[in-house]
């Protein structure tokens, strides 16, 4: 019962799961498209506004779309009371909230994936700055909306409208991680300035917030 | 008497002076009681009796509001945790798996890895583990069934159910009777909480009287010799 074995083994039912119903991916997927498209139709940028805005846009789109996952993070476990089965056992807390960060994770990773080259096209994107940077700022900024988000879905679950509620307290903590992943990305794209700061500072948000949820989970998996 | 009862053993919990409160409403008002291991106790009352919020507490699910419980010698919950299987009212199970996916996993949590325990957990309720339907096309009686196997997958001494003939037609509930009197009798103690009394007469050690938050009786039930070891017959 090592807590990367119960990782490990929570992780891959979730991904099984998760092929069989697609209930996260399809609704990311539908909810980031219609962002995509209805902003190019909103703003019909050119390829230099394209650069400046695209930052926020992507993220934008990104962020809501993977609150559409996080919210069902826990509803497969609140189904049938399974979450008590869990609380029983005696597999370690956290194994369960990182396999949960780490699918969300993948989840995201995903999305961003099938959507990156729509924004390219989309938006007319071409990236002054190296493309190797959007992947460590994608990953980074991935990892502070899902392990936050995780853990506030995990918060949210006994409230009696935690769809509202999840938005409502991820948002506000995120702002410093948006901030780092939207300036990182305009950076990139418009070569104007250097993201070092930015991705240091996202770095730094992860280690904090990763450390930070694991030494709570455990409380607020047990609260009645 | 057959099995292993020994009620010159350390019990297998002790109760000091349990209160549950939900808002100001007190479902546990001060119980205090132990019990011997290798027995099979029935839990009964009326609805809002506090049965199921007794052994939710006991099987480390809620916190008590006051008094404590030390459960198989130790008042940490997570020490034991691994000797202790607990099925719930609700089937705690995943409907998009199939039966063994489902077992396998839970077993994982115990640090099994081992498929012919799962084989194992799912015959003995009469559960064909080659059935390879997910379980939300289970009907409720075959998932109570998968769910006493998910609760006593990992041979643990003290078992606790909670409503486990909910849904059961009465010859599956009356083997899961049986099935529960031959795991007693290998030493296990079990805490079935129930409004069938009539099904586990001439199978359980005790029946426990529950009445708003209290135990109000104890009563010595009549065993009968030995469960059967037939196999479990599903119709």
């Amino acid at each position: 019962m090592t807590t990367i074995g119960v990782t490990r083994t929570t992780l891959l039912k979730d991904l099984r799961m998760e092929w069989r119903s697609k209930d996260a991916i399809n609704s990311m997927l539908f909810f980031a498209l219609l962002v995509v498209v209805i902003f190019s139709f909103a703003f019909n940028p050119t390829a230099e506004e394209s650069r400046r805005i695209a930052g926020g846009l992507i993220w934008v789109a990104f962020l809501f779309a993977a609150v559409v996952a996080l919210n069902q993070t826990w509803a497969r476990e609140l189904r049938n009371q399974v979450l008590d089965a869990y609380r029983v056992s005696p597999a370690p807390p956290n194994a369960l909230f990182l396999a949960k960060a780490i699918g969300n994770f993948f989840f995201v990773v995903v999305l961003e994936a099938l959507m990156a080259p729509l924004f390219v096209v989309f938006y007319d994107l071409r990236s002054v700055g190296p493309v190797w940077q959007l992947i460590v700022v994608a990953l980074l900024g991935t990892w502070a909306l899902v392990v936050n988000g995780t853990f506030f879905a995990a918060l949210s679950i006994r409230t009696r409208s935690r769809e509202i509620m999840l938005p409502l307290i991820l948002f506000p903590i995120s702002i410093p991680a948006l901030l780092a992943m939207v300036d990182a990305t305009t950076s990139i794209l418009t070569g104007e300035a250097s993201p070092d700061f930015w991705i240091k500072m996202l770095a730094v948000y992860d280690v904090v917030f990763t450390a930070v949820c694991l030494l709570l989970f455990e409380s607020v998996l047990n609260a009645e | 008497m057959t099995g292993s009862s020994d009620l010159s053993s350390p019990p297998v919990i002790v109760l000091d002076n349990l209160v549950k409160f939900f808002g100001r409403f007190a479902a546990i008002r001060g119980i205090s009681a132990s019990f011997a291991p290798g027995r099979l106790y029935v839990l009964l009352g009326d609805n809002g009796a506090g049965k199921s919020t007794l052994l939710r507490m006991v099987a480390g699910l809620m916190e008590p509001s006051q008094g404590s419980f030390t459960l198989l010698g130790t008042k940490s919950h997570r020490e034991v945790a691994h000797r202790v299987g607990y099925m719930g009212h609700a089937p705690l199970l995943y409907d998009e798996l199939s039966g063994m996916e489902n077992l396998r996993y839970f077993a994982g949590l115990y640090g099994l890895d081992d498929d012919a325990v799962c084989r194992k957990a799912m015959k003995m309720v009469g559960l064909d583990p080659e059935l390879s339907r997910r379980i939300g096309q289970y009907s409720q009686g075959m998932r109570q069934r998968l769910s006493l196997a998910r609760a006593v997958l990992h041979d643990p001494e003290l078992i606790l159910l909670d409503e486990p003939f909910s849904n059961v037609d009465v010859h599956s509930a009356r083997e899961m009777a049986a099935v529960l009197g031959r795991v007693r009798d290998k030493g296990k103690t079990i805490f079935v909480v129930t409004h069938q009394a009539a099904l586990m007469e001439g199978v359980a050690d005790e029946f426990v009287h529950m009445a708003a938050g209290q135990i109000v009786a104890r009563e010595e039930a009549v065993r009968k010799a030995a469960a059967s070891n037939a196999e479990w017959t599903p119709r």
